[in-house]
């Protein structure tokens, strides 16, 4: 079977017709494959959903629950048999409950990878490598500047600034599922053991990440109480980066403005959404994360999703390995 | 390199002051010598060490990458520098076990032969991290760009050995990087550096605007007045045979002014306003700062330049006489030292800046709001008992500077603030009314972001919030038509014509000096206003 028969892009996103479905719909759908729970890959309103059960937990939190009419959970690892295709899911590594899918049929078989990255992320599961004939990647850090530093390096930049300034507060933005979480486990794992602040809107999902044995340590709810507002000095606060610019951030004493996202790494990123310390951390691949993967799983043919297409596929050219752009659109990266 | 490099990476992204001076203080305690004295050099601008070509870095890095890679690499980051220290394609991962030291690189790079450049770059990228990469090209690029004056890293040392900062003023122009007897007395280990030669250029003594109330209860017997001169202050050293005119901020401007060089017939440090035009012992008119332009920034300077621009010094103040420092004797001791050498010296090139006879302030106010010429900018007010201080001291020295001009515009469009303004909309740009297209529009015409109190600056932004009708990135366009909109009153220094503004015009120094919400946006300026302010100015000169 011709892999472009099995799966191609529409409007909606990712087709099967074989076993109609879609994966990762942009728009309502009447089946919908979801490999992780990022609002721009997992939307609410499909009648039937396949993902795995933390990804179906998390959209219910966020949606609530009649986010769609039926969900069917799936255990990583195990296969189904959807309209004749053979489905399963594999960890990616992006965020909690993220998977890759792996479709089948007939002796073809196309991963498709969602978000996924390598390094080492105590809030879920490490990437598996799975064989395939097509592989398809996601491209958000698909240029060689992108090498993603050791993240327990980053949260020591943090943990120096709180000794060096220890009367100003440190705000962390970090997006509401994954990052937060994950930089917040990176604190505790490299020794901070203090009350951790967090804003409204990560309170639901970090009690899920803690209901799923992930250890956050003490979180508080970073609310002012009347005069006391010296309760931040010298804390960690984290909270979604829209909140940063926004009059929320008013109540703490003369902040250091921090950032957790791969796209810390350009300066002028940094410099333009007025970030004093930026902090190197990505759910993401970096470049040579990416490269690897690929060499790695030497598909025959490797599809590239949203990102930095272009670079990605000149790479593969030069390494002799089949490669395009899909032009998926409406996928931003909300994971980073 | 690697203390340098983070020490960067902060400093460009730290925007208050203060937390600029504790990482530079920490930087210049934590750092051994001679580093962090070749780190001080390059941020205070007094570094030098081998450039390398933009080319010759490009080549090193296609070496080893795709040249289309490279390229879409370098658009989405946009700088050459950084793009080069992210891509750089390492041997290994590994951290190298031999990080090299920023002094033993400066040595390394000045000692090379011409042709060892390249191999010597190539090395020292490859055992380098990224940051410290970019630190390295940047060093070597020229132009580190990190928002931090030499002044601040003063004030930096200043506080590391808690000294004045004038003290480091004083003796800054006679050290050099990698300054460890300046390190050695700040921590306390040897005794202040002694100056080889006063033949060098000495910081100059600054003075502070007359705010509100500042000279009440300050009696005017105690002070001296002069009038403040619209050229550029400059100081002139001479001993033996060597003659050096430097800007105030030290950079040597000889070669631009032989006439003043060739002029100079006395030994010693003088510090003065230089001109073009006639001395007041010449009996012709003092000309323009637009004139005094025609000669600035020049290599060369024609014969024909010297006598249609001819330059000279109004003196003011004296710092040496012959090789004695007299910076530490009273304003009106230096004065009489320096009278003394203004009388014999030539006519033409030299003359001193005349008293402002007054007996209280109300009658300075009016002397400033009216001076006898059109070249003077206001008044200057210098304590008769006070020293030479390097630096800018309240007290000693006030300008008192002619009203400002104001004019009535609209705000159009608004950004985030940084730092501690960053959740506020705090840079304005406003614009008044012209006829465009047969109608009434408003065009932008400057920029203010500063002039309001936290109390205005809550009502602005609340304003912006609740009116925006349009967003660019971090910018609000603002709802401003004929009869809705938010009208502030605009102050600023001075005005000219400009191209590379839309409007035509640019201000100097404009901030907001009121809001005006009980004026609706018709009554606003207009920019034939602002053009006839640029024409009253030409014509009163």
């Amino acid at each position: 079977m011709r892999p472009e028969k099995l799966l191609f892009p529409t409007p909606e996103g990712l087709y099967c017709p074989a076993g109609a479905f879609h994966v990762d719909p942009v728009r309502p759908v009447d089946r919908a494959l979801i490999t992780h729970g990022h609002s721009d890959h997992a939307r609410s309103g499909h009648r039937a959903v396949l993902a795995t059960r933390q990804t179906l937990d998390i959209m219910k939190l966020r949606y609530g629950e009649d986010f769609c009419e039926s969900e069917q959970a799936v255990d990583l690892g195990s296969e189904l048999d959807v309209g004749g295709v053979a489905v399963s899911f594999h960890p990616a590594g992006h965020v909690l409950g993220s998977a890759q899918i792996a479709i089948e049929k007939e002796g073809m078989r196309i991963v498709v990878s969602g978000d996924y990255k390598r390094s080492a992320d105590p809030t879920c599961t490490p990437y598996e490598p799975v064989a395939c004939d097509v592989f398809i990647t996601e491209a958000t850090f698909g240029l060689p500047v992108f090498h993603h530093p050791d993240p327990r390096a980053e949260i020591g930049k943090l943990i120096t600034s709180l000794k060096q300034f220890p009367e100003r507060s440190h705000l962390v933005g970090a997006y509401a599922l994954g990052k937060a979480q994950r930089v917040i486990a990176l604190l505790r794992q490299a020794g901070y053991g203090e009350p951790i602040y967090i804003h409204g809107a990560l309170a639901k999902l970090c009690d899920y990440y803690r209901s799923q044995g992930i250890d956050l340590g003490e979180l508080r709810p970073a609310t002012v109480e009347r005069g006391n507002q010296d309760e931040f000095r010298g804390a960690v606060i984290v909270g979604p980066p829209s909140a940063f610019a926004d009059r929320w951030a008013r109540r703490f004493s003369d902040p250091v403005a921090s950032f957790a996202s791969g796209w810390m790494m350009v300066r002028q990123r940094a410099k333009q959404r007025g970030v004093e310390l930026p902090l190197v951390i990505s759910d993401h691949c970096d470049w040579p994360e990416l490269t690897q993967t690929i060499r790695e799983i030497a598909p025959e043919q490797v599809w590239v999703t949203h990102g930095r297409e272009e670079a990605l596929v000149r790479w593969c050219e030069l390494q002799g390995i089949a490669a395009r752009p899909l032009h998926l659109v409406g996928y931003e990266d909300e994971g980073d | 390199m690697k203390a340098f490099a983070t020490l960067l990476d902060r400093l460009v992204l730290t925007p208050s002051r203060n937390g600029k001076l504790k990482l530079l203080t920490d930087y210049f305690r934590d750092t051994p010598d001679p580093d962090r004295g070749y780190g001080l050099a390059a941020i205070a601008g007094t570094l030098e060490v081998r450039s390398v070509k933009p080319a010759m870095l490009r080549e090193l890095v296609l070496e080893r990458m795709d040249e289309v890679l490279f390229r879409y690499s370098y658009d989405y980051v946009g700088d050459l520098a950084e793009t080069i220290s992210l891509v750089w394609d390492r041997e290994s991962d590994a951290e190298h076990p031999l990080q090299p030291r920023l002094g033993a690189v400066i040595r390394e790079m000045n000692g090379l032969g011409r042709t060892e450049v390249r191999a010597y770059v190539r090395g020292l990228l490859d055992r380098l991290d990224t940051s410290s990469r970019f630190a390295f090209l940047k060093l070597v690029t020229g132009g580190l760009r990190i928002g931090v004056s030499a002044r601040l890293a003063k004030q930096a040392l200043a506080d590391l050995g808690g000294k004045d900062v004038t003290e480091i003023e004083t003796l800054w122009h006679g050290l050099a990087p990698p300054y460890e007897p300046l390190f050695a007395w700040l921590e306390g280990r040897t005794d202040r550096p002694v100056l080889a030669t006063p033949a060098i250029f000495h910081s100059v003594m600054l003075s502070t605007p007359v705010g509100n109330g500042d000279l009440d209860g300050l009696d005017p017997a105690d002070f001296a007045a002069e009038w403040k001169w619209d050229g550029i202050r400059v100081q002139l050293t001479g001993f033996g045979r060597e003659r050096r005119l430097y800007s105030r901020s030290g950079d040597d401007i000889s070669g631009t002014f032989p006439d003043i060089i060739d002029a100079m017939n006395f030994e010693g440090v003088l510090d003065g306003e230089l001109l073009v035009g006639g001395t007041a012992r010449s009996n012709n008119p003092t000309r323009t700062f637009g004139d005094l332009q025609q000669r600035l920034n020049r290599k060369t300077v024609s014969s024909r330049m010297l006598d249609d621009y001819p330059a000279f010094i109004r003196a003011y103040d004296l710092l040496f006489s012959g090789d004695r420092d007299v910076r530490g004797e009273t304003y009106v001791e230096r004065r009489d030292r320096l009278t003394a050498i203004i009388d014999s010296s030539p006519h033409e090139r030299f003359d001193l800046s005349p008293l402002v006879p007054f007996s209280n302030w109300t009658d300075l106010d009016a002397l400033r709001k009216a001076p006898p010429d059109p070249v003077i900018e206001g008044v200057m007010i210098k304590r008769l008992d006070s020293t030479y201080q390097a630096g800018r001291a309240k007290g000693p020295w006030f300008k008192w500077k002619r009203d400002p001009y104001n004019i009535d515009a609209v705000l159009m469009y608004a950004q985030r603030g940084h730092g501690k303004r960053s959740s506020y909309y705090s840079d304005f740009t406003f614009g008044v009314w012209t006829e465009l297209d047969g109608k009434d529009q408003l065009v932008p015409v400057g920029k203010a972001y500063f002039g309001f109190t936290d109390a205005e600056l809550e009502q602005l932004d609340r304003f912006v919030r609740n009116n925006t009708t349009d967003r660019f990135g971090p910018v609000r366009a603002i709802r401003a038509t004929h009869d809705f909109g938010f009208v502030v009153e605009v102050a600023f220094e001075g005005i000219n014509r400009s191209t590379r503004h839309k409007s035509g015009v640019a201000m100097r120094f404009p901030r907001i000096a009121r809001l005006r919400e009980d004026k609706p946006p018709y009554e606003a300026d207009r920019l034939e206003t602002l053009m006839a302010m640029i024409d009253g100015d030409a014509a009163e000169a």
